[in-house]
């Protein structure tokens, strides 16, 4: 397993409370993590455990009631330079009245970068998850899997320090998903990027990460920090056979469950159907 | 990821959207209403400070303390409500009318492939042409009288919601028609559980387009032609150099207007109260 | 063959009206409906000759500021209130009262406070051709999908770049629906101004034929009212067909 050396993301005692009809809800009770330089971490959770709240704090779409959340050494008081999203609403993130390469562009567009450096981004990200030949047509003249591919071209273009990527492939079909994270995965070694990666689905964090962060529900800690030692070359019919990855695979699920179960402590039904 | 997993995921509790920690959550919901209440009279404000110390002066602006006290002798006045009583008439006959006409050659049209097509270009180029340019014509044909003003306002409202009645039409869902059809339902049958109701969402929404133009036309036509009602009483008061009552009549019609609109809104969702989640017919 | 029979629909059913129209005035014409030699002749008389500088170019140029102010003021000021939570709550029940005035009855106002002019007749169409604008705009604008926005805050999109890459566009569709309305308000407005007071104009020429029952050429009047109305219809879709084709493609796909 690669060596990951500088922090990249550090999230301290991050909490979270809303307050709604004079109540008060606690989303995030406190986390703290931190994300090394190349690292390929998930995030998973029960549903209600704060995931997308983690995850817009960590953005700087929303400010955590306490603790912090730095960036390179630098605080994160608002949407920062250097980290990048990918929403899981592909259809409603990327710009309809831009064409693909157009979208892609325009956040190198508001850093500034000259028009030649800016091309040659746009052509390496299209590159990079094989989309040159959907440059000029609009996003929703692509399928739903192309789409998320642009909004991925479109993070990965800005080269940011860390790529958040909230459930973005809850939206696609089964086949268009295993593609797109194998893909992921592709651009990952290509870039040297760091990625947090937040998913409901335990077999796909187990799959892409090389660490797994499970969340309780709220009010969340974060129960287990998993290590996944697979081997770095994963393919998803070989890795997915091996039997160090069925274990990893339950041990996660386990931690899961006790997650979904701490607050009520009692096992409904449905749950127990899957359990 | 299987359907029972997906069950599980559906969320446990549910965080509001927007973070409502800064503002005292007592006070957050009044917001709006407060800062609405707060603008109008803050306006009211500007409006009176305005007149007394603006370039136009009082006499040809009235301060709104002048214009309120207008309007309210002018509730008590029957001369008033008789003007009221006559551009609401035309309003109502003229919108009841052309309602009616363009629900039936609407249906008619639209459920014949040949005639939509044969009628299109006609429509296209009768629908653009303003109903004000009928109004010479309306006074030769019928001088100052109720008459003139309702071939304005039908001619201008039939269009309108003749066009969203050929929406609503085209917009019946197949499925539910060959459905209908192999259900060996009749004709009258079909318009009753299958047109109507598919209907019935563009027609509230060009109802209420055309109650406003309505508004708009009948108090156009009494400007012109002078047919008794709140436009030949702003027209008289123009004559008479009385600018307390030109306002006092315009907030009237403004009064009026916020009615209008007040009923249609409340008509539409009572008619479309099981249908409010499935709007169609936004393409005015 | 396909386009001869969309011609054939297309021109059909003008064809048949106008043959029952000629048939129906054949032997002179009545006293209100002239038959189409007399009105194709007043048609040249007036719109091709003095009417066309004296009448209809300074009506067609009031309306076509009237509207482009409209939409500059309406736009801007929608951007501005849109965009600004509080500002919106602020100004609702006041535009909401304004815009329930029917624009027709400023008319006499806007007379005795600046005059028979060309000031006069603009401020009335913008009076009422304002508001839908204003309306759809603020509307548009404060409607803006959140993951849009979220999008753009991310990838540090603010200020005018916000303005013009993410709000402008998504609200340009809400906007085109106000600006249709008030295509049609404009007219309206225009003519009836000039009905009710004015020296020159399309409105006022027919007014006046009619005064004088000069019948075949008030008609011609209210052909050419006709064909400034389709003319404008078409312009606008040509420019809609431009600026939101992006939209058009959107909303057919979802349809699929």
């Amino acid at each position: 397993m690669t060596d990951h050396q500088d922090v990249r993301l550090r999230v301290d005692k991050v909490k979270k409370v809303y307050s709604r009809d004079g109540k008060e809800f606690e989303a995030v009770k406190s986390l703290t993590f931190d994300l090394h330089q190349g690292e390929f971490a998930c995030l998973v959770g029960p549903s209600g455990s704060g995931k997308t709240t983690l995850l817009k704090c960590i953005a700087g779409l929303m400010a955590p009631t306490s603790g912090a959340v730095v960036l390179d050494g630098r605080p994160v008081n608002g949407p920062a330079r250097g980290m990048a999203v990918v929403f899981q609403e592909y259809g409603r993130s990327l710009y309809p009245w831009m064409t693909v390469a157009a979208n892609i562009e325009l956040p190198l567009k508001i850093a500034k970068l000259s028009k030649a450096e800016r091309r040659a981004r746009v052509d390496e990200a299209l590159h990079s998850v094989g989309l040159e030949q959907a440059r000029n047509s609009y996003p929703w003249q692509l399928s739903g899997g192309m789409q998320q591919r642009v909004a991925i071209a479109r993070a990965v273009a800005t080269h940011p320090s860390v790529l958040l990527m909230d459930e973005p492939f809850a939206a696609v079909d089964a086949q268009t998903r295993a593609d797109l994270e194998d893909l992921v995965r592709s651009v990952w070694k290509r870039h040297n990027m760091t990625i947090l990666f937040v998913t409901h689905d335990i077999e796909e964090s187990v799959y892409l990460g090389e660490r797994v962060l499970v969340l309780s529900s709220s009010p969340t800690v974060i129960q287990d920090d998993v290590k996944i030692d697979l081997p770095d070359e994963r393919g998803q019919l070989g890795t997915r056979s091996l039997t160090r990855f069925s274990e990893l695979r339950a041990h996660v699920y386990g931690q899961v469950q006790i997650a979904k179960t701490n607050k009520t402590g009692m096992v409904t039904s449905r749950q127990a159907a899957v359990l | 990821m299987s359907v029972a997993q997906r069950e599980l995921e559906k969320p446990v509790a549910v965080p509001p959207q927007r973070d409502s920690s800064r503002t005292p959550s007592a006070v957050a919901p009044y917001k709006p209403l407060l800062l609405g209440v707060a603008g109008s009279l803050g306006f009211l404000l500007i409006w009176q400070v305005f007149s007394a110390i603006g370039p136009v002066g009082s006499h040809y602006l009235p301060p709104p303390t002048v214009v309120f006290a207008e309007f309210v002798e002018n509730l008590s006045d029957p001369d008033f409500w008789t003007s009221v009583g006559y551009t609401l008439r035309a309003w109502l006959i003229g919108l009841v009318v052309s309602s009616v006409a363009a629900i039936v050659v609407g249906v008619i049209i639209g459920s014949s492939t040949f005639l939509r097509r044969a009628t299109h270009s006609t429509i296209e180029f009768l629908r653009p042409i303003p109903a004000v340019a009928l109004i010479p014509l309306a006074a030769l044909l019928y001088g100052p009288a109720l008459s003139a003003e309702l071939l304005i306002v039908v001619y201008a409202c039939f269009w309108i919601v003749l066009v969203q009645v050929l929406y609503g039409v085209a917009d019946v869902d197949k499925v539910a028609t060959d459905t209908a059809l192999t259900l060996q339902m009749n004709f009258w049958q079909r318009v009753r559980y299958l047109l109507f109701p598919t209907l019935l969402p563009f027609l509230m929404t060009g109802i209420r387009l055309a109650a406003t133009v309505a508004l708009i036309l009948s108090v156009g036509v009494e400007l012109i032609i002078g047919t008794p009602g709140l436009g030949q009483d702003v027209a008289l008061a123009q004559i008479n150099d009385d600018a307390p009552a030109m306002f006092a009549l315009i907030v009237t019609s403004g009064v009026l207007g916020m009615l209008v609109n007040w009923l249609m809104g409340t008509i539409e969702r009572k008619v479309l109260f099981w249908h409010a989640s499935v709007r169609g017919g936004v393409k005015s | 063959m396909k386009t001869l029979k969309s011609l054939g629909y297309f021109v059909g059913l003008p064809i048949v009206l106008i043959a029952a129209w000629w048939a129906a005035t054949q032997g002179g014409g009545s006293f209100y409906v002239p038959d189409p030699d007399q009105l194709v002749t007043a048609f040249r008389t007036v719109w091709l000759g003095d009417g066309f500088t004296q009448d209809a170019l300074p009506s067609i140029a009031r309306l076509l500021v009237g509207l482009a102010l409209s939409i500059v003021l309406g736009v801007g000021l929608g951007i501005a209130i849109g965009s600004i939570d509080w500002v919106r709550w602020l100004l609702s029940p006041l535009l909401e009262f304004l815009r329930a005035v029917p624009s027709t009855i400023m008319i006499p106002v806007l007379l005795l406070l600046i005059g028979i002019n060309d000031a006069m007749k603009v401020t009335v169409i913008v009076l009422g051709c304002l508001w839908p604008i204003l309306l759809n705009t603020i509307k548009g604008v404060a409607s803006i999908d959140e993951v849009q926005s979220d999008t753009g805050r991310v990838y540090g999109l603010t200020g005018i770049d916000r303005m013009r890459y993410l709000v402008l566009p998504a609200a340009s569709p809400q906007i085109f629906a106000g600006i249709r309305q008030s295509l049609a308000v404009g007219l309206v407005l225009m003519v009836v101004s000039e009905m009710f007071a004015a020296t020159e104009g399309i409105g006022y020429a027919i007014i006046n034929f009619q005064n004088r029952i000069d019948i075949p050429e008030m008609w011609s009047g209210i052909v050419l009212l006709g064909l400034l109305g389709v003319a404008l219809s078409v312009l606008f879709q040509i420019v809609q067909g431009r600026v939101l084709g992006w939209y058009e493609g959107l909303k057919e796909s979802a349809n699929d």
